[in-house]
């Protein structure tokens, strides 16, 4: 069976849609037709890929508008006489055809303080419980794939990105900050150069996440209500100021 | 602003999405309305929100919307008698303007908590804020963006007005308990069981609150520190939690069931709707 495709072509300065139609198979997913596409059509179309297996988050694109791996979006998820438009994603510059350029996001990594280790404990070692790092392994399921960054509106339509570090490192945040053996403090950065308060939880950044990792709720909302705590609650302010703890 | 350089589409409502993305929030925003129209119906009737067949005593049924009742009016059809009101008749010096109904002196409380609710936050910025309306779909195009740190900065009353809630939770428990009485008479009715049900679901809502997740345990870096024993302010966060996962089913479910309860109680108290119960076998 044949299937028609809608593959942006272009690079920084302009570009278009070009259709295309391929022979696929049963139990094919996107990446494949866009190879397929690459061997019989076009073999200078630019796809970025690596694992084939939605584990190294590489392929990211929008498939019928929705952020999402190509890799890992089977064919017959869409109606069979529907033509499957695939582009690059929008939030950041485009290289070529379906490659876009996600630097910014290794340059936000690099803003983030790294885990300030705890003491030793007094027999030399390192303690930590499972009980207390489980909150924080979801986060480390993150595969880097930028999804959610390209869907976060606040970058997307807003173009912040001078004001919000975005969703994937707000998880990076929040699995430092919940360290059971982390001793510093990123609240204040958190609140100001990361820009906690600029999510407004409505969490796109979950839905697309291909790990499921629960962004907004076990990630982005803990750590707005830390920055509460700090900045905007009274009561613990006074706590704090009677009783001396921080 | 992006250049749209990868065939995007730009500005408002743009999307290329092909999906029926807007099913979603258009039946959240109108579901919601439904009920914000019908709660401030309710509220400005002032009157048959409250049965108990006509008998004095301890016990009979009271709308969810008029509880508590702070002053009533109890010459009108459907009130409850004068010594329900915990200050009695409404005072001569109240404002003419203002209508005279209990109601309107609390539902503030509860809209409040509702409002500033991570999960309400999320749909109503989605539906009527379209901010945006769906996933990898344009926004309201706004100059300057600026998400919850300008005005919307209030949101993080949200845990103050957490405490209100477990406030309603109590009151409306002493309601389920009072539903079980008429004239001072052990029964049961369809309306007690429907005003039992009530502060259960709105339990199952509260308990299940991002502030309250993050009090009661979330806020620690470490749970079982210093001695890797496990504590039950853990337990406590994982039950929350657990509760939590399922936060917009308990909001919804909650807020459905609050609003029958008071239809109910109104159709019964009006003569419209019959009771079953054992106080009249
Ligand atoms: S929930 Fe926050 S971080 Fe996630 S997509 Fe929405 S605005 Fe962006
Ligand atoms: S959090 Fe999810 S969507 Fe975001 S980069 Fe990691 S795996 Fe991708
Ligand atoms: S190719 Fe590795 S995630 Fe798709
Ligand atoms: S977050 Fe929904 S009630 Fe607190």
């Amino acid at each position: 069976m044949d299937r028609k495709f809608k593959v942006w072509r272009g690079n920084k300065k302009s570009g278009e849609f070009i259709s295309y139609s391929v022979a696929v198979e049963q139990g094919m997913v996107v990446l494949d037709a866009v190879h397929r596409i690459q061997t019989e059509h076009a073999s200078d179309l630019a796809v970025r890929w690596n694992c084939k297996a939605g584990k190294c988050g590489s392929c990211s694109v929008e498939i019928n508008g929705k952020p999402k791996l190509a890799c890992m979006t089977r064919l017959n998820d869409y109606r069979e006489d529907e033509e499957i438009t695939i582009q690059p994603i929008k939030a950041f510059p485009i290289i070529k055809d379906l490659v876009a350029d996600f630097s910014w996001n290794y340059e936000q990594n690099k803003r983030i303080q790294p885990l300030k280790i705890r003491a030793r404990d007094k027999d030399g070692n390192h303690r930590m419980f499972q009980r207390d790092v489980e909150r924080i392994q979801e986060f480390r399921k993150c595969i880097e794939c930028f999804l959610c960054q390209d869907v976060c509106h606040v970058l997307r339509d807003h173009n912040k990105k001078d004001k919000f570090i975005g969703p994937r490192f707000m998880i990076r945040l929040a699995s430092l900050e919940m360290h059971p053996l982390d001793e510093a403090d990123r609240i204040p950065a958190i609140k100001e150069e990361f820009g906690a308060g600029m999510c407004n939880i409505t969490r796109c950044c979950t839905d697309v996440c291909p790990e499921h990792i629960q962004i907004t709720d076990n990630g982005i909302i803990p750590l707005k209500e830390r920055v509460v705590d700090k900045y905007y609650d009274p009561v613990m302010w006074l706590y704090r100021k009677i009783f001396k703890r921080n | 602003m992006n250049q749209p350089t990868g065939g995007h589409k730009q500005g408002f409502l743009s999307t290329n999405r092909e999906d029926r993305w807007w099913i979603e929030p258009t039946l959240t925003g109108l579901g919601f309305i439904a009920f914000v129209v019908y709660t401030t119906w309710s509220m400005l009737q002032g009157e048959y929100y409250w049965w108990s067949a006509g008998q004095e005593g301890f016990g009979g049924y009271l709308s969810p919307f008029y509880s508590p009742l702070i002053f009533i009016n109890p010459t009108v059809a459907g009130a409850a008698p004068a010594a329900h009101a915990w200050l009695g008749s409404f005072p001569g010096w109240w404002p003419s303007l203002i209508p005279m109904t209990p109601a309107i002196l609390i539902l503030a409380g509860p809209l409040s908590f509702r409002l500033t609710c991570y999960y309400y936050r999320k749909f109503y910025y989605r539906s009527f804020f379209l901010s945006p309306p769906g996933c990898a779909v344009g926004g309201v195009t706004q100059k300057n963006y600026s998400g919850e740190t300008v005005l919307l900065v209030i949101q993080n009353i949200h845990r103050y007005t957490l405490y209100i809630a477990f406030g309603i939770i109590a009151v409306l428990s002493y309601d389920a308990v009072l539903s079980f009485f008429r004239d001072g008479k052990l029964g049961i009715g369809v309306g007690s069981i429907i005003l039992l049900i009530n502060p259960i679901l709105l339990a199952g809502y509260t308990f299940g609150c991002h502030a309250l997740r993050h009090l009661s345990g979330g806020r620690m870096d470490c749970f079982s520190c210093p001695n890797g024993k496990e504590k039950f302010k853990h337990k406590l966060w994982k039950g929350i939690s657990s509760l939590n996962d399922r936060h917009m089913f308990w909001a919804w479910i909650s807020m459905i069931w609050v609003a029958f309860a008071d239809i109910y109680v109104r159709m019964v108290a009006m003569g419209n709707w019959t009771d079953f119960n054992t106080w009249s076998l």
